[in-house]
């Protein structure tokens, strides 16, 4: 089912009209009211009234996630706080954290793009959320749950942790859909099977993942534990939080509402934009948010687009799932790295669980990485030979894959730390430059 | 004619060791005998025990990794020549030996050793046939 018929089905002549009329008064907005944009539109040499056409895009300077740390907190907003309604800000792992803010518009649009995400993943207004995505400043938990309301679902707002109830309510409330991190999902799955209770024979259908890259192997893993459809869900607080692309029943890459943001693909390094089907970095240009405008915002996800109508109904371009963040990408001796490479390698090694660290050392003036794997009883031998040629195997497959060898350390079970938000799966112990 | 043994995955950092033989103590679990294979980085703790049942009941509770093996308990005369005749039958019928360990105890005047083979059946015939004493499991549990 598709919850906006007019805007996820539109023909491409009419969307690029209409994405032109929001670019141009997105551009002159944020031109006269933020002072950053003003100051950056002049430095590049470019007036609102030159945008004629969408590809006249090309001629606005982007916006760095720096540039966003520097105008902390609210330096970028384009309304005054009197009509700013709510506040969600980034986790800021990395210095000061990224504060955006949101209209009553902004709220409703936000609400009206994740009820088309959620029904755009397979639920419907009948479907029991359980939402475990976190509730706070992460835009994660409230984006959810008012896309779920809108869409007319039952929406549990259960937040993240206290898995034993997670799998309580699973089981006694009968929810249908499961919102949070893929590798939380797989967590509860565990903590269920510790509990003696068959997550399988659950009434739950569907899992609408994201907020960490995944690959589509563990997609398959975590399919097959659960018994569910895993959905990709794709946002960033930046842009507006999750509900900027979704998957459909395609499996088949991640349809972005088109209708409120302007998607472009470049090259990382030169920062030229480049043609459909190509990969390089994803950048969003926001056009209907009022408090927070966004214009050319480097996301550093590597993806690639198609903008070819998809068997689902919907004619809204579709990006392929995102192989890895920039910021996520290890220089191992001069070889880019991205995790989501090695797990896929890893998920295809018959009994490995989606249980794995990657730690990352200088020794001498050598980088060095150890993957981290959990021995699970498939995996087990009594028999030293056959645990080293698990070992072998997996060593040599992610070699052919990333061309640089790796050592792999078999672990007890359990030893990893389970996460019930974004999983941290690397551990870079090199010291800073 | 088989023996129940447990094989546990441990990694090769300290205390390991200590920590499931305390686990297995604190259940009143009585090992029979043991051996360690390991490598630089893990290690195989092979177990024979009193109460199997109960230790894979306990190992699971405690997250353990392990797996159940059959092995051959083999009484060895305790004399020169005694396991060589043992291993030059086995070897005679085409046999593989994956590894094997000696036993704590004595049954009477004679050793026990602990085979693990490629092909368990065959081995407890060819062993039979050549007149060597195998222990029962009960005979290994109670001994």
């Amino acid at each position: 089912m598709i919850w906006n018929e007019k805007y996820e089905c539109m023909s491409r002549k009419e969307l690029e009209e209409l994405q032109l009329g929001r670019l141009k008064a997105i551009v002159r907005k944020v031109y006269d009211r933020v002072p950053f944009y003003h100051d950056s539109f002049d430095d590049a040499g470019v007036k609102p009234d030159d945008i004629k056409s969408l590809s006249d895009i090309k001629r606005l300077p982007f916006i760095s996630k720096k540039d966003l740390r520097d105008n902390y907190p609210f330096k970028l907003f384009a309304e005054p706080m009197n009509d700013i309604v709510r506040l969600h800000s980034s986790s800021g792992t990395t210095g000061k954290p990224v504060v955006v803010g949101y209209t009553k518009n902004d709220i409703e649009t936000w609400a009206e793009l994740m009820a088309r995400s959620l029904m755009c993943a397979g639920a419907n207004s009948k479907d029991i959320i359980q939402n475990a995505y976190g509730y706070g400043l992460f835009t994660g938990g409230l984006g959810i749950h008012y896309g779920g309301e809108r869409m007319g679902a039952t929406v549990i707002p259960a937040s993240g942790g206290n898995t034993k109830r997670q799998v309580m309510m699973l089981q006694d409330f009968g929810t249908t859909v499961l919102t949070c991190t893929p590798s939380y999902s797989l967590y509860i799955a565990e903590v269920a099977e510790e509990m003696g209770i068959d997550i399988k024979k659950l009434p739950l259908r569907v899992g609408v993942f994201g907020a960490e890259p995944w690959s589509d192997n563990m997609r398959t893993d975590i399919e097959s534990k659960l018994s569910i459809d895993a959905m990709d869900i794709y946002g960033l607080t930046e842009v507006i939080g999750p509900g900027v692309s979704m998957e459909c029943n395609q499996k088949n890459g991640l349809h972005i509402f088109e209708d409120h943001f302007i998607a472009e693909i470049i090259d990382p390094d030169t920062g030229e934009q480049l043609p459909y089907g190509e990969t390089g970095e994803l950048v969003f240009t926001s056009l209907t948010k009022e408090a927070f405008p966004i214009i050319r915002f480097r996301t550093r996800d590597i993806t690639s687009l198609n903008p070819e109508p998809c068997k689902c109904g919907r004619t809204i371009a579709r990006m392929r799932r995102v192989s890895g963040r920039t910021d996520d990408m290890l220089i191992i001796r001069g070889v880019n790295v991205f995790p989501s490479q090695i797990e896929s390698v890893l998920m295809q090694v018959e009994g490995v669980e989606p249980h794995y660290e990657i730690v990352v050392e200088r020794k001498g003036n050598l980088d060095e990485i150890e993957l981290k794997v959990e021995v699970t009883e498939r995996l087990f031998s009594d028999e030293i030979r056959k645990l080293e040629a698990v070992q072998k195997k997996i060593q040599d497959e992610i070699e052919s894959v990333i061309g640089i060898s790796i050592k792999v350390t078999l672990v007890e079970p359990k030893t990893i730390e389970r996460s019930e938000g974004k999983a941290k799966r690397v551990k870079d112990l090199r010291p800073k430059e | 004619m088989k023996v129940k043994q447990i094989s546990i995955f441990l990694e090769n950092k300290s205390g390991r060791l200590a920590q499931v033989t305390q686990v297995l103590s604190e259940n009143g679990i009585n090992l029979r005998a043991l051996s360690l294979a390991d490598t630089a980085d893990f290690g195989i703790l092979r177990i024979i025990v009193n109460d199997a049942d109960k230790a894979v009941k306990v190992l699971k509770d405690a997250d353990y990794t392990f797996g159940e093996t059959d092995v051959v308990a083999v009484e060895v005369p305790d004399k020169p020549g005694g396991l060589a005749s043992i291993l030059s039958a086995l070897w005679e019928a085409g046999l593989g030996v994956e590894y094997m360990y000696a036993f704590v105890k004595s049954s009477g005047a004679n050793a026990v050793m602990i085979f693990r083979f490629e092909d368990t059946d065959k081995a407890v015939n060819v062993l039979k046939k050549n007149n060597i004493r195998l222990l029962t499991g009960d005979e290994v549990y109670n001994i």
